[in-house]
């Protein structure tokens, strides 16, 4: 038997109110299945299972709050009952494709044809997430071919769900400072725990903004590419070669992560931030990373997340570029162990390498990283790296 | 469509990507982004509605130059497809 208990979200997060279940006891569930709606200080987020098994008893009731750990349901977690032959003897079944019954679910609802999908789960198996991702890829190519052929048509903004908006508007103010106070927590525990070192470096960023309007250029307002994206970009793949900033301190111990989910630090209009992940940043083309940071900065603000990018971040970038500052000093989030920080894209006076002096488009890149991982000079190699992969935009 | 009705829709449009905005409030010949709060990805979507509902696409080169309500309405009504036939 699987207690399924309402996970943490994040450090700051302590309690959590179920909003709505998903399943009922008797459902078969799947890994990576949402099961329900919690409601956290900081958005509704639809919570994911990580076991296969069947639902034998729901006890949390909607409505409730429960601090993080509590056992909210429990999940009967002998495998499920799997496809058996009909007939002893029968000619073994041909090879078929594995999907979870929720995904085959999800699917139906999308209207996404499964046998298009490439499976991502065990032994190939499509997964919800992988129906998901389908059916984003398939509205974005409806909404291109319709704003093509109906030009006139106003641009189609995801709906919010009504709930998300009646719950909005009756925890607005309670949200806000729901939000603080959890921010507050975090932030604390950071300044706390981890003994930051910080660095910062400029990067030259003519060449990277030479390609990217050259690239701009030639795609439909619908495709351009912001400098953030690259920046992402470049800090995944950077990442590879520095381990010791990638991961989680847990337990009195560090956990490096062989993946790179990139938290993306996004302020709300209402005040207060989120940093939930784009995961494996390192593997995903720009235009889908493009594709991937707007939706995710619309579904911030609108609080609709999901609890895999809250809780699963394994470094965060800030960007606060936008807001006219040089340079940030960031904090981390723990338990990660590093967290990137990019200012204000602008012109400077740079040294040319024969000793000229000229103007240069440049970005002040920083670095808070946890001491008792890395040492200022794996950081320094690092933000060098950094700087060297910004110079090569295309290879990004 | 007239200069006024485009106006609003450029202000409508605004709104629903910053929706604090009070569109009385706007002055047309100030510095829009010292107006509303709004980054890049802001923009984008703004420019990206825009294109939607005023046929309008605006290249990043011409970013500089629309600073103000008043520049980026003109904008729209020198380059906007359905006005062309006016000329």
């Amino acid at each position: 038997m699987i207690e399924f208990k309402l996970p943490s979200l994040g450090a700051d997060m302590e309690e959590g109110k179920l909003v709505e279940w998903k399943i009922k006891p008797g459902d078969a569930v799947k890994r990576g299945q949402v099961i329900a709606i919690v409601d956290t200080s900081k958005a509704a987020v639809d919570i994911e299972i990580w076991q296969d098994g069947v639902v034998s008893e729901l006890i949390t009731q909607p409505g409730e709050t429960v601090p993080v750990g509590t056992v909210m349901a429990r999940i009967d977690g002998t495998a499920p009952a799997v496809a058996v032959p009909a007939q002893p003897g029968a000619a073994p079944a041909a090879v078929r494709r594995r999907v979870s019954p929720a995904a085959r679910k999800h699917a139906q609802e999308k209207g996404v044809d499964l046998e298009k999908i490439v499976g991502t789960g065990p032994q190939g198996a499509v997964t919800v997430e992988d129906v998901e991702k389908a059916a984003l890829v398939q509205r974005q190519a409806k909404l291109e071919k319709a704003r093509a052929e109906a030009p006139r048509s106003s641009i189609e903004t995801p709906k919010i769900e009504e709930k998300t908006i009646e719950a909005k508007t009756a925890a607005a103010s309670d949200r806000a400072l729901e939000m603080r106070k959890a921010i507050a927590a975090a932030m604390s525990r950071s300044k706390r725990e981890i003994p930051h070192y910080y660095l910062s470096q400029p990067i030259p960023m003519q060449h990277a903004l030479d390609w990217l309007s050259a690239e701009n250029s030639q795609r439909p307002i619908t495709g351009r590419l912001l400098p953030a994206v690259l920046q992402l970009k470049a800090v995944a793949l950077t990442l590879a070669d520095f381990s010791d900033l990638n991961g989680f301190y847990q337990n009195g111990g560090y956990h490096p992560s062989k993946q790179v989910h990139v938290g993306v630090a996004i302020s709300l209009r209402q005040g207060g931030l989120v940093a939930p992940a784009i995961h494996d940043v390192a593997e995903l083309p720009l235009d889908d990373l493009m594709k991937a940071l707007a939706d995710l900065v619309r579904r911030a603000r609108a609080g609709s997340l999901r609890s895999s990018e809250m809780s699963d971040p394994t470094i965060t970038v800030s960007n606060l570029g936008e807001g006219g500052v040089e340079a940030v000093f960031p904090i981390i989030y723990p338990p990660q162990v590093a967290i990137v920080g990019f200012g204000t894209l602008a012109p400077r006076p740079w040294v040319t390498p024969d000793g000229g002096l000229r103007a240069m488009p440049t970005v002040v890149a920083s670095l808070g990283a946890d001491h008792r991982v890395s040492d200022g000079h794996r950081g320094a190699l690092f933000l060098a790296a950094l700087g060297q992969r910004l110079q090569e935009p295309e290879t990004l | 469509m007239d200069r006024t009705e485009i106006q609003a829709t450029v202000l409508a449009e605004l709104t629903r990507i910053a929706p604090e905005l009070d569109p009385d409030e706007v002055a047309p010949a100030k510095p829009l982004r010292d107006q509303v709060d709004l980054d890049s990805m802001d923009w984008l979507n703004f420019l990206v509605a825009l294109h939607e509902r005023l046929k309008v696409d605006i290249p990043e080169s011409e970013y500089a130059r629309l600073g103000t309500l008043d520049q980026i309405v003109d904008y729209v009504v020198r380059h906007g497809k359905q006005f062309r036939t006016i000329t």
